[in-house]
């Protein structure tokens, strides 16, 4: 393996690669991760399959875009620090500038009848994607077969669709709940 | 001041979105609908409507579009730094214990039993864009319900989850759908 083959030219392809996936992968984070994998452990060898795929559930577990934590953590793996910078700024540009542009038409057109009509029309069919992604992730919750999975499923949709409550108090208690969980059964006895 | 709030509030839907883009959206909708007077219901739907057509992270597109309204290009900047730190320094962190002890189950188990709260809040977030879309802000009954929402929400549901489109594909034919809707008058 050649390690010395220039380091900012490595950070360089790091930067582009990031740049080129995050702008042309539409569908959001699952999808960008697949990208990355093909990117990253087939087409460049920097990355090998099993510790990518520690990467992906790393980043999917992890709070924040999982585009921008697959980044960081391919980042620090590829050029350290640097490389993390720079794998973080090739996620993050294309959207900023691709919003940037939607966002200056946006105050000039929402007004406009057929746009105002277009984007009526779509958010119905984003209404549709959510609730179905609501759906499938419901699914695999109850296929769990826990009841406490069930009860801060039911807790949490109560308090933040009937009475509205700060959505980053309900994420809290779930990790409090989830803690409490993990030290009990490592008190049982169960190896982790 | 302004971009200090901004920085702020998308610190927080950075630190505490788990579970990637759609779980962005209920904390969006918090910070920008019911606690900051930043976007109308409207607006917010709309955000969510470009955030789903174009490429990359949900709560970067938010951070961009939110910034910009509110504060200009400072602002676009300020949100997205916002958004974006709390997994720097996170992540970074798990990434250095990772490479120690190769050995997170503890943290993923904690991490796991966030998906039930993580789930229940994007199905609420779905059903408030759903009545939005039906009902528009007026109370709900059958007799203020849009039929012509109803059915091109019906129409995308099932073509989502029955026949499996491709999300984007089906958003843009109901937009398509909004238009020929409305410039018959139905809509």
């Amino acid at each position: 393996m050649i390690q010395k083959e220039s380091r900012g030219k490595k950070l360089l392809t790091l930067f582009f690669s990031m740049l080129y996936i995050s702008a042309f992968t539409f569908g959001g984070g699952f999808v960008i991760v697949n990208f990355m994998r093909r990117r990253f452990v087939d087409e460049l060898h920097w990355i090998d399959e099993q510790e990518m795929l520690d990467m992906v559930s790393l980043a999917q577990s992890s709070p924040g875009a999982i585009a921008v934590n697959a980044a960081i953590l391919v980042g620090w793996k590829v050029g350290g620090f640097a490389g993390m910078l720079a794998a973080v700024l090739g996620t993050v540009i294309p959207p900023m500038v691709i919003l940037s542009v939607i966002s200056l038409f946006y105050q000039a057109f929402a007004a406009n009848r057929y746009v105002a009509l277009c984007l009526r029309g779509m958010s119905c069919g984003v209404a549709a994607v959510i609730l179905d992604v609501a759906l499938s992730l419901g699914k695999s919750v109850l296929k769990t077969g826990k009841w406490v999975h069930y009860a801060v499923m039911a807790a949490a949709f109560a308090a933040t669709f009937f009475f509205r409550v700060n959505v980053v108090w309900i994420i809290l208690c779930a990790a409090a709940v989830g803690i409490a969980l993990e030290a009990a059964a490592r008190k049982g006895g169960r190896k982790s | 001041m302004m971009l200090l709030q901004l920085f702020l509030s998308f610190l927080q839907i950075g630190m505490f979105s788990i579970g990637g883009g759609y779980a962005a959206i209920p904390l969006i909708r918090s910070q920008t609908v019911e606690i900051h007077p930043w976007l109308t219901e409207t607006q917010f739907m709309d955000l969510a409507t470009i955030a789903e057509m174009t490429p990359g992270p949900i709560a970067v597109n938010g951070a961009t579009f939110v910034g910009l309204k509110v504060a200009g290009l400072p602002g676009a900047l300020a949100a997205t730094l916002g958004c974006i730190l709390p997994s720097m320094i996170l992540v970074s962190l798990l990434s250095w214990i990772y490479r120690r002890y190769r050995e997170m189950s503890a943290l993923q188990n904690v991490l796991g039993s966030l998906r039930p709260a993580v789930v229940a809040l994007i199905l609420s977030a779905g059903l408030n864009m759903l009545l939005q879309n039906l009902f528009g802000g007026r109370s709900i009954s059958l007799s203020g319900i849009s039929w012509a929402g109803a059915a091109l929400f019906a129409a995308a549901f099932l073509a989502l989850r029955k026949w499996k489109f491709n999300p984007i594909l089906v958003m843009a034919a109901c937009g398509a759908g909004g238009l020929i809707l409305g410039l018959l008058g139905v809509f």
